[in-house]
């Protein structure tokens, strides 16, 4: 325990100043080995979700509403298959690649189940299952993008991770649009061809991404679930997933953003469907420039001001002026602002979080800021119904600044102020 | 593993994969060629003027096999199941009245599907055309023809999301006015102002006064059934658990799709016909989940679609709950009545 404990202190000083040498080093394979993982299981999940809708209306005749009542139920159960997955990797001295390697999996197996369900309970389960997947690989994942970068390089690491899966989901519809195109009712073609990207991206996991590290830790040193929960005791990663927590519960739901961008906005019927689009293009610009920002100039200081750019897409909602330049100027904002953290807290936790618990650590922040979020998406909900869109957002934006400036002040040690 | 068999079993691996979903595609593309032939027994349909004056016709989306898959469709109204004359316009939900129609239709692009709503005129020509925002669910016409209205599904974006939420547009027919989203009229419950971002509407239905519409309103995992004024621009909600709603001709009575505890949660709705004045729900004969927004024949006489083998078949049932359902067309879905 000692010496990973040493190793994270290192970690967190070698984000301040990384030699000048290192920051042009080559990215570690298994950083692109796992790009290369998520780009095409993107693609084949954002595949099923474009169509999915329209499989259920046109395809099965059902009627879609009143679908996601489970999904607040959901979100809970999902929150504790996060940490579960995060603890099994850490368990058995790094199981990371093959509890990811589950994830990955589980999805791939529900593409060809969705041909099978025809009503919905069945394809809530099986959609449910997706997520599961889902929830199981995202600690383990981002603990091995984190174990195989140095220090001083994990911002750029992250950042080219999350650019690649986001082409990923920019290409899945398209794929997924063009087999609908070629052929009649083809939604078989489409989840079968889903299934096999799936497969594929299985595939690149199991060959390119090497196994466990089982000579860093000794057997006796297994980490237990005592250990994980011990994490919270220390100081910085209980301020950093103390300050995702509070953020995220200032993070207003994306489906809200682009709500208020078409109701106060005026944005046209037709770009509806463009909006996530439009905020997916501008994180897969920014991921990686942002994340050797973060190397260079500290991960706090990027992840607030992602916070500021959010902050100020908010304002950008709440002002009365209509430029027809405004809503990219919001979505860039709101791209921005998910490439300033997204990475950037799994790059900022992973400094104070010793190796052998990694993909625990990096779960307990990622379920404290999902909870968050989740939270906050029932207050605004709650704060819209009585006070109208208007209310809630610039309630959403005080929390927002209050919990940004609450965070600059909290800082986490080794981090040095801008 | 060496890299260089790592990568002979990845390279071999991509090549069954291919495969695979090649032969899916293909498999799925193939059967253009089959629905493009006409199916043995069906129903005959031959190109030739549609008009949307003249009593006596129905007019609906043909979903019969052949050339004319999907196209508008005219009949005799006394002989439903008939020879079919095909308007070569497609649509995937039409509606007309007097001399008025509204055609919601896919457009084909090069990204992804987009979908609009064509305004035609008594010779199905093109008056005005908007962006529908979703997929297609509901079209009506105002009995003057003045109004049009159409309701989309429009989809969740998050991750393996189900959050889908609709949106209903009105427009003017006379001068292309349009109300994109209902969700701009001020919501009256229970005598007062009504705000949440969950409100979705659906299902519009106009009376002959162009001014006095009924839909429905979900919010809180509840629908209701509203009075909307398109002059106040308000809806006020009047009664719980009705979808679709489809006013009587005489303007009196509400026909709807009521959703019934106890069954499955696929198909959890029966025909109801709600008596304005006196609330009073009066279920009808057909024993199957309708998911549709019926059409009244006459004052008497409801018509809807079922699922059938070649997508939907229309229905029709006694309005007063009285006989039993009667399959009147097969592979015809989103009738109209022309008067």
């Amino acid at each position: 325990m000692y010496l990973a404990d040493s190793r994270a202190r290192t970690s967190a000083q070698g984000a301040v100043r990384s030699p000048a040498g290192r920051r042009r080093a080559a990215l570690a394979p298994t950083v692109l080995a796992l790009g290369t993982v998520s780009l095409v299981t993107d693609v084949s999940s954002e595949m099923v979700t474009a169509v999915l809708p329209l499989y259920l209306v046109t395809g099965l005749g059902l009627s879609p509403l009143g679908f996601g009542l489970l999904d607040g139920i959901y979100n809970g159960f999902s929150a504790l298959v996060r940490l579960a997955g995060g603890h099994l990797a850490d368990r058995g001295g790094g199981r990371h690649k093959w509890v990811a390697g589950l994830g990955y999996g589980i999805s791939a197996v529900c593409k060809p189940l969705l041909l099978l369900a025809h009503s919905l309970t069945p394809i809530g389960i099986v959609l449910a299952a997706d997520r599961t997947g889902k929830g199981l690989r995202t600690a383990p994942r981002d603990a091995l993008i984190s174990l195989s970068s140095t220090p001083g390089t994990r911002g750029r690491a992250f950042g080219v991770h999350r650019a690649m899966d986001t082409a990923g989901a920019l290409l899945g519809p398209l794929v997924a649009f063009w087999i609908l195109r070629a052929t009649v009712d083809g939604y078989d073609a489409v989840f079968t061809v889903s299934f096999c990207v799936a497969v594929l991206g299985v595939l690149v996991l199991v060959l390119f991404v090497p196994g466990g590290r089982h000579d860093t830790v000794p057997a006796r040193q297994r980490p237990t679930l005592r250990a994980a929960l011990a994490l919270l005791r220390r100081r910085d990663l209980r301020r950093i997933t103390g300050c995702a927590l509070l953020l995220g519960l200032a993070t207003v739901g994306d489906s809200f953003v682009y709500l208020l961008l078409q109701r106060r906005l005026g944005v046209p019927d037709r770009w509806f469907a463009l909006l996530p689009l439009g905020t997916a293009a501008a994180f897969l610009l920014l991921a990686v420039v942002l994340g050797r920002l973060a190397d260079r100039v500290g991960r706090w200081t990027v992840f607030l001001a992602g916070h500021g750019a959010l902050l100020l897409a908010y304002a950008l909602l709440l002002t009365s002026w209509h430029g027809t330049g405004l809503p990219y100027l919001v979505l860039a904002l709101h791209g921005g602002f998910y490439a300033a953290t997204d990475g950037v807290l799994m790059a900022a936790a992973s400094d104070c979080v010793p190796d052998a618990l990694r993909s625990s650590g990096l779960a307990l922040v990622q379920t404290g800021q999902a909870l968050a979020r989740f939270a906050c998406s029932l207050l605004f909900g709650a704060a819209w119904t009585v006070w109208g869109d208007r209310a809630a957002l610039a309630g959403a934006a005080v929390a927002l600044a209050g919990c940004a400036a609450f965070c600059l002040v909290l800082r986490p040690r080794g981090e040095v102020p801008a | 593993m060496t890299v260089r068999s790592r990568v002979l079993v990845l390279v071999s691996a991509v090549a069954v994969l291919a495969a695979v979903a090649l032969a899916s595609v293909l498999h799925a593309s193939a059967r253009a060629d089959r629905r493009d032939r006409p199916q043995a027994g069906g129903p005959r349909v031959a190109s030739g003027p549609v008009a949307l004056r003249g009593a006596g016709r129905l007019v609906f989306r043909n979903m019969a096999w052949g050339p004319h898959r999907d196209e508008l469709t005219a009949v005799p109204a006394g002989d439903p199941d008939g020879p079919r004359t095909a308007a070569g316009l497609k649509c995937l939900r039409f509606h007309a009245a007097s001399g008025t129609g509204v055609c919601l239709q896919a457009v084909h692009g090069p990204v992804s599907d987009t979908y609009r709503a064509l305004i035609l005129d008594a010779r199905l020509r093109t008056v005005h055309r908007y962006d529908v925002p979703g997929i297609p669910s509901r079209a009506r016409v105002s009995p003057t023809g003045h109004f049009a209205a159409w309701t989309a599904f429009v989809g969740g974006d998050s991750y393996a999301g189900t959050d889908f939420s609709t949106r209903a547009a009105i427009v003017d027919t006379r001068s292309g006015e349009l109300i994109p989203s209902l969700e701009a009229f001020r919501i009256v419950r229970d005598g007062r102002t009504y705000r949440s971002a969950d409100v979705n509407f659906w299902g519009v239905t106009f009376a002959a006064d162009d001014r006095t519409f009924y839909a429905t309103l979900a919010t809180g995992g509840r629908t209701y059934l509203v009075r909307g004024d398109l002059r106040r621009r308000t809806v006020t909600t009047l009664h719980a658990n009705v979808e679709c709603p489809s006013l009587s001709p005489d303007g009196t009575r509400v026909a709807y799709k009521k959703r019934v505890s106890g069954l499955p949660k696929d198909a959890p709705w029966r025909l109801y016909v709600l008596d304005l004045r006196t609330l009073r729900e009066t279920p009808l004969a057909e024993p199957r989940s309708v998911d549709d927004q019926a059409v009244w024949k006459d004052a008497r006489t409801l018509v809807y679609a079922l699922p059938g083998d070649y997508g939907a078949d229309l229905y029709q049932v006694p309005a007063d709950g009285s006989g039993r359902p009667r399959r009147i067309s097969r592979a015809a879905v989103s009738p109209a009545y022309l008067g």
